[in-house]
C-alpha cells in the first residue's frame, strides 16, 4: 500500500465537509472528527476496499449525530440581510445564493445530491456510503434538486448596485 | 413543485444530468420538453454545485488535519501489513495442516457422508503399514486366510468391537490374511488382499480418537508415495484402502467394501 493514500482524499474530504455544512471551521472540525473516528475504527475497515468510500460513511454518519444534538447552525442573519446583499450578479454571487439554498435542503438531501454532483459518485456508491438502498438514494436526489431549484428561483435577484457596501454584509456572516 | 413524471422517469432523467449510464428498463422514448428542461436546469446546478469551493481541492490542509490523517496512514498501513503477512502464516498453515488432509481431496459418489478434515496419522499408518507388509513374501500376515475364523475372533477381540472381513472375489481379490498393528491410541488391523496378478491391497481400519470419528468422512483419497490410499469414516473406526493401484480401481474396490463393513 502506497503511503499518503490518506492525505490524497484530504482535499476531497474538506471540500465536501465545508459544502455540506455551510462553515469553513464546522468543515474542519467535521474532517477531524471523521479522522479521529476512523483511527479508532480502523480495524473495522477491510484492506483493499474502497477508502474513500468509508470515509464519506463515517463522516456522514458523524454530521447526523453531531446535527441531532447540536442547535442547527443559525442563519437567519443571512435570511433576514439577503434583501441588503446586493453584490453584482456574478458567479460568486450565484455560489453565495446556491450555499444558502443548499442550508436548506434536509440534511440527508444535501448529502445524496452533494456525493452525486460535487463528489461525483454513481448512485450505487452514494447508497453504499449513505447506506441507505439506491431507490432511497434516487428518491431524495430527485427531492433536492427539485427544492433546490426552486429556492435558486425564488431567491430575489437583487439589484445592481456599485460595489462598495455588500462585502461588508458578507463578512459579517462568517 | 408538480412533476408528474414516474420515479424511473426520473431515474433516466438523472443519469442524463450526470452523464451516468440509463440503466435498463428505463424509457427510452424522446424526452418530452418539460422533462428536457429539467434535465437542462440539473446540468447547470450540478455545474454550479461542482464549482463551489473547487479552491480547497488545491488549497493545503491544516496541519492539525495533516496529522491525523498520517495517524490513520500508519494504522491502516499496519493492519495491511500484518494482513499480508498474517495470510502468508495462514497460507503455510494451511500447506502443512489441512494441506496432508485434504490432499487429493475427492468427493466419491457413492459412499459415507460429508468429510471436514480426515486425521493424517491415520492415513499415512495406512500407507506406511501397506508399504511395509505388501511387498513381504513369506510373512505377510499374521494370520492367514486359511484361518479366517480366528482371524476374525481375534482382532475384533483386540480392536474391541465384532470385526467382518469384506469379500473382494467379485473385483479378482482374495484375502491373503491380517495382522495386528499398533495404533495412536489403540489397536488397528490390516487386511491384505491379492489378485491374480499378484496386486496387493491393504485394509487398515481401527478405532479412531473422538475429535477424528465425530466427523463423519466422505471417501477422501490420500497419495503417500507409491501408495494410494482411500479413506472414510464409519461409526467411529477409521478404514484406509491403500494399494499401488490406479486410482479408479483403488475408488472402485472401496466402494465394494464400504457396505460389507
Amino acid at each position: 500500500m502506497q503511503r499518503r493514500q490518506i492525505e490524497e482524499h484530504l482535499p476531497g474530504l474538506r471540500r465536501y465537509a465545508r459544502v455540506l455544512t455551510g462553515n469553513a471551521w464546522e468543515a474542519d472540525d467535521l474532517v477531524q472528527d471523521t479522522l479521529e473516528r476512523a483511527c479508532r475504527k480502523w480495524l473495522l475497515w477491510r484492506v483493499g476496499s474502497d477508502l474513500r468510500a468509508w470515509l464519506f460513511t463515517l463522516m456522514h454518519n458523524l454530521y447526523l449525530n453531531q446535527r441531532r444534538t447540536v442547535a442547527p447552525v443559525q442563519w437567519q442573519d443571512l435570511e433576514t440581510v439577503a434583501d441588503r446583499l446586493q453584490a453584482p450578479g456574478d458567479a460568486r454571487d450565484t455560489a453565495i445564493d446556491l450555499e444558502r439554498c443548499l442550508q436548506q435542503l434536509p440534511a440527508e438531501q444535501r448529502a445524496v445530491l452533494l456525493l452525486v454532483t460535487l463528489e461525483d459518485m454513481d448512485y450505487a456508491e452514494v447508497a453504499r456510503v449513505l447506506q441507505v438502498p439506491v431507490g432511497t438514494v434516487m428518491s431524495r436526489l430527485s427531492r433536492a434538486r427539485a427544492r433546490l431549484k426552486e429556492l435558486m428561483d425564488i431567491t430575489p435577484t437583487p439589484p445592481r448596485v456599485p460595489s462598495e457596501m455588500p462585502r461588508v454584509a458578507l463578512h459579517r456572516l462568517k | 413543485m408538480k412533476h408528474a413524471s414516474s420515479p424511473s422517469d426520473d431515474t433516466r432523467l438523472h443519469a442524463l444530468a450526470d452523464g451516468r449510464a440509463i440503466p435498463a428498463g428505463v424509457g427510452t422514448e424522446p424526452l418530452g420538453t418539460e422533462a428536457e428542461a429539467r434535465v437542462r436546469d440539473w446540468q447547470l446546478q450540478r455545474g454550479q454545485l461542482r464549482a463551489l469551493h473547487a479552491d480547497l481541492a488545491h488549497t493545503p490542509s491544516p496541519e492539525p488535519l495533516r496529522a491525523s490523517a498520517e495517524r490513520l496512514q500508519t494504522h491502516l498501513d499496519a493492519q495491511a501489513a500484518w494482513l499480508r503477512w498474517g495470510g502468508m502464516a495462514a497460507a503455510w498453515l494451511l500447506a502443512f495442516g489441512l494441506g496432508w488432509f485434504m490432499h487429493g481431496y475427492n468427493a466419491a459418489t457413492a459412499g459415507p457422508s460429508l468429510a471436514q478434515a480426515v486425521p493424517t496419522g491415520f492415513v499415512r499408518q495406512a500407507a506406511w503399514a501397506h508399504a511395509v507388509y505388501q511387498p513381504e513374501q513369506r510373512h505377510p500376515v499374521e494370520v492367514g486366510a486359511a484361518q479366517q475364523d480366528h482371524l476374525v475372533q481375534w482382532l475384533s477381540k483386540r480392536l474391541g468391537r465384532p470385526l467382518k472381513v469384506p469379500v473382494l472375489s467379485t473385483q479378482g481379490f482374495e484375502l491373503v490374511g491380517g495382522r495386528l498393528l499398533p495404533g495412536d491410541a489403540s489397536a488397528r488391523a490390516q487386511f491384505m488382499y491379492q489378485n491374480a496378478a499378484g496386486q496387493r491391497v491393504t485394509l487398515y481400519l481401527g478405532a479412531l480418537p473422538e475429535t477424528a470419528a465425530k466427523t463423519p468422512a466422505q471417501f477422501s483419497f490420500h497419495a503417500e508415495g507409491p501408495v494410494s490410499s482411500f479413506y472414510w469414516v464409519d461409526d467411529g473406526f477409521g478404514y484406509a484402502l491403500s494399494g499401488d493401484l490406479p486410482r479408479e480401481v483403488l475408488l472402485a474396490l472401496a466402494t465394494a467394501i464400504y457396505p460389507q463393513l
